[in-house]
């Protein structure tokens, strides 16, 4: 039997519902972030889109910042949702220049989580955040019922203490600084993604979650003329850098060749078609400073078990404003754009 | 890995070797190929008069809108769970896309290998596993693996949709065409891993053009552009393999055999090409009740669709350039595509939108 259906020719993607592409950290959740988030909430303080917001309390100022960890596996090589939702909140203190103190921390569990496994990451959590020298100050517990979350949802916010000579602001960036990452990328990213499809890369993709304050510190506290400073998690170097030089309103130019990238993650990249620059870190620092001074940052940088594969990748441009470039290893040039929505694998 | 890096000295000698005196159109068939050219910037190295232009070898691309529809109406029905490659999630049809059917609570699952679908009709037994074979000849044979668990397992919540589409059957078909104006293939590294380079030899010989098995890596393919300059130059028409740390003359026999065990050849339907002969697999009569259409009686639904305007069909034939669609990057994006090309990462519009094509911006 022949059954005949009409239809419309293709109906385009609703704009008016939750995608997970919302939290992918590219451009949906940019829109996302004004379109609902600041119209609704906008003050002075969110305006800005910075990584924590900075009060001024008297010659000091606060930095301010709140994230909330939904990941899955909640147990992945290299950390646990414990350990990242402290990472994640005093890295984005300390790329604000800000020495990070207290924390708060909320969590929504699902009914029938095992109390070992809560009790782990509570101590994942702990030993984290002692390390970092912050403290958790304020908790609050939800449960909710089976189904409603995903076994544990963690929210984290954090403050802490910039100094009054540190004002770090992508509107300081100027054509000629140099780009600076702290090690290679996309290992958070890939480790999560095979970690959850049950991926067997041999040896094991782990995440580099890790806190980088004290390296943070460090940097600033060489004097040299840094800029701004980012770290690079959802949507990866690219987005970060697209951000960067849009709210500098200059271009970047990167360089292929001094790109920081485990083999490892290039190879398990290709077998899915992905490309680290997109992928999540947890644990790098994104730093643009003045040309003369980024040899310094760089022998600072190496001092750091965390920063001994740190890179000068790049520089800043007026060429092309609001655009990141990437020039190849074949010294071809490529565009780079924001994240549109999740990256795909690809099929054959 | 393997890694091919090229200095700089062997890059110049490469290019060098592609002077010709005069216009020289290749077609690269392979989408993984379209990428990799977009990615790494290669048209601007290469020199004016030699001008690449992208084949029909991207299998989310060419899959027809018709089997794109009947997809949607099985993610509709509440038993089934749709598996499938990530690049079919966002392919638009006329209710939508698989992606948004999984926000308002379809079963829809991206995974990895299509062994994976079969552990998930093993792990939820009161669900009905739906696979999306959709593929050239690489992805064929893990098919054929994953329905041969299927057939241990006496699986019954297990199927598939049928997709794969062949090659050769669609070289032919261009060539065929007197508007293909093409003098030489760069030809798809993966699936000849499979097929081997045999059944290439046809090109040269009837059709007089010059055809390279090709890498993937950028090194790769500027060599295999020099060896079809090559070629041309002396004129000559053979079928060199570049792609020698993967590709035989005789391909992959495993492969092949059981992907003969559990398919046969049929008159496929492809999105800009129309129906060709042999095009496509289909499951063996025997294996019928692995194929989702006929188990959820979706086979005989004809969709009258209306056009979308996008020109895809005459860019997979390499006649037109992702630029001259009136809807690329206007009402076309990635984020909001009207066409799969525009979805698939080995998709022609979406190089052209994220690379611009590979040539020189900013």
């Amino acid at each position: 039997m022949l059954q005949v259906f009409i239809m419309q020719g293709v109906k385009k993607l609703a704009e008016d519902k939750i995608m997970l592409a919302h939290g992918a950290g590219g451009l949906k959740t940019q829109r996302l972030i004004r379109q609902i988030f600041q119209k609704n909430l906008g003050n002075a303080y969110l305006q800005q889109e910075l990584d924590a917001a900075l009060i001024k309390f008297s010659s000091h100022k606060i930095a301010l910042s709140t994230d909330s960890f939904v990941i899955s596996p909640i147990f992945f090589p290299g950390g646990d949702i414990g350990k990242l939702a402290v990472c994640g909140t005093v890295n984005d203190l300390a790329v604000m220049g800000a020495k990070p103190l207290y924390l708060t921390l909320g969590l929504i569990i699902e009914e029938g989580l095992p109390l070992e496994e809560l009790d782990s990451l509570m101590a994942s959590l702990g030993n984290t955040a002692r390390e970092a020298g912050v403290q958790i100050v304020a908790g609050d517990t939800k449960v909710v019922e089976h189904g409603a979350c995903d076994k544990i949802f963690i929210n984290t916010s954090g403050i802490g203490i910039v100094p009054p000579n540190i004002d770090l602001r992508p509107q300081k960036m100027s054509p000629g600084d140099k780009i600076i990452v702290s090690g290679p990328l996309g290992n958070h990213g890939i480790a999560i993604l095979a970690a959850r499809e049950g991926l067997d890369f041999k040896p094991p993709l782990a995440s580099d979650c890790t806190y980088i304050n004290y390296l943070a510190d460090g940097l600033l506290s060489t004097g040299a003329n840094i800029k701004c400073m980012r770290d690079p998690t959802r949507g990866g170097l690219a987005t970060t850098l697209n951000e960067l030089a849009a709210q500098a309103g200059l271009g970047i130019k990167l360089f292929e060749e001094e790109l920081p990238i485990d083999p490892q993650v290039k190879g398990a990249c290709s077998i899915l078609g992905l490309d680290p620059l997109y992928l999540a870190n947890e644990g790098k620092v994104v730093i643009v400073v003045g040309n003369k001074d980024a040899q310094m940052v760089l022998q600072e940088l190496k001092k750091y078990k965390i920063g001994r594969e740190a890179s000068i990748v790049g520089e800043v441009t007026d060429a092309h404003p609001s655009k990141v470039v990437m020039e190849t290893e074949l010294g071809t040039v490529r565009v780079l754009h924001m994240l549109e929505g999740d990256p795909l694998p690809r099929i054959c | 890995m393997l890694q091919l890096k090229m200095n700089k000295k062997t890059l110049n000698n490469l290019l060098k070797g592609m002077n010709i005196d005069r216009n020289v159109r290749l077609m690269e068939v392979c989408g993984t190929h379209t990428m990799a050219i977009a990615r790494a910037g290669i048209k601007q190295l290469l020199p004016p008069n030699i001008e690449l232009i992208s084949g029909p070898g991207c299998p989310v691309c060419v899959t027809d809108q018709q089997d794109i529809e009947k997809i949607l109406l099985l993610a509709q029905n509440p038993r089934v769970l749709i598996t499938t490659f990530g690049d079919m999630l966002r392919v638009p049809g006329s209710t939508g896309s698989l992606q948004e059917m999984q926000a308002q609570g379809a079963g829809v699952r991206v995974v990895y290998s299509p062994l994976d679908a079969v552990n998930l009709a093993r792990t939820n037994p009161r669900k009905e596993v739906v696979f999306l074979a959709v593929g050239f000849e690489t992805t064929a044979p893990t098919v054929a693996v994953a329905l041969e668990e299927a057939v241990k397992d006496n699986l019954n919540n297990f199927s598939i949709v049928c997709l794969h589409k062949l090659v050769i059957p669609a070289l032919e078909t261009l060539l065929l065409d007197p508007e293909t104006d093409v003098h030489g293939f760069l030809l798809p590294g993966h699936v000849s891993s499979i097929i081997g380079t045999n059944p290439y030899d046809f090109i040269p010989r009837v059709y007089k053009r010059s055809c390279v098995v090709s890498g993937f890596e950028p090194g790769d393919i500027l060599e295999s552009i020099f060896l079809l300059i090559k070629q041309l130059k002396t004129g000559e028409h053979r079928v060199d393999n570049q792609y020698r740390r993967g590709v035989t003359k005789a391909g992959n026999k495993t492969a092949q055999q059981l992907m003969d065990k559990y398919f046969e050849p049929f008159k496929a339907h492809w999105r800009g090409l129309g129906e060709i002969d042999n095009s496509g697999l289909n499951l063996r009569t025997q294996y019928e009740k692995y194929n989702a259409f006929t188990k959820f009686e979706v086979d005989d639904i004809k969709f009258n669709l209306k056009p979308t305007g996008c020109i895809c069909g005459q860019v997979l034939k390499g006649k037109r350039k992702t630029q001259d669609c009136p809807l690329f990057s206007k009402t076309c994006t990635p984020s909001s595509p009207v066409g799969p090309c525009m979805v698939s990462s080995e998709g022609t519009c979406a190089a052209s939108f994220y690379y611009a094509g590979g040539e020189k911006v900013g």
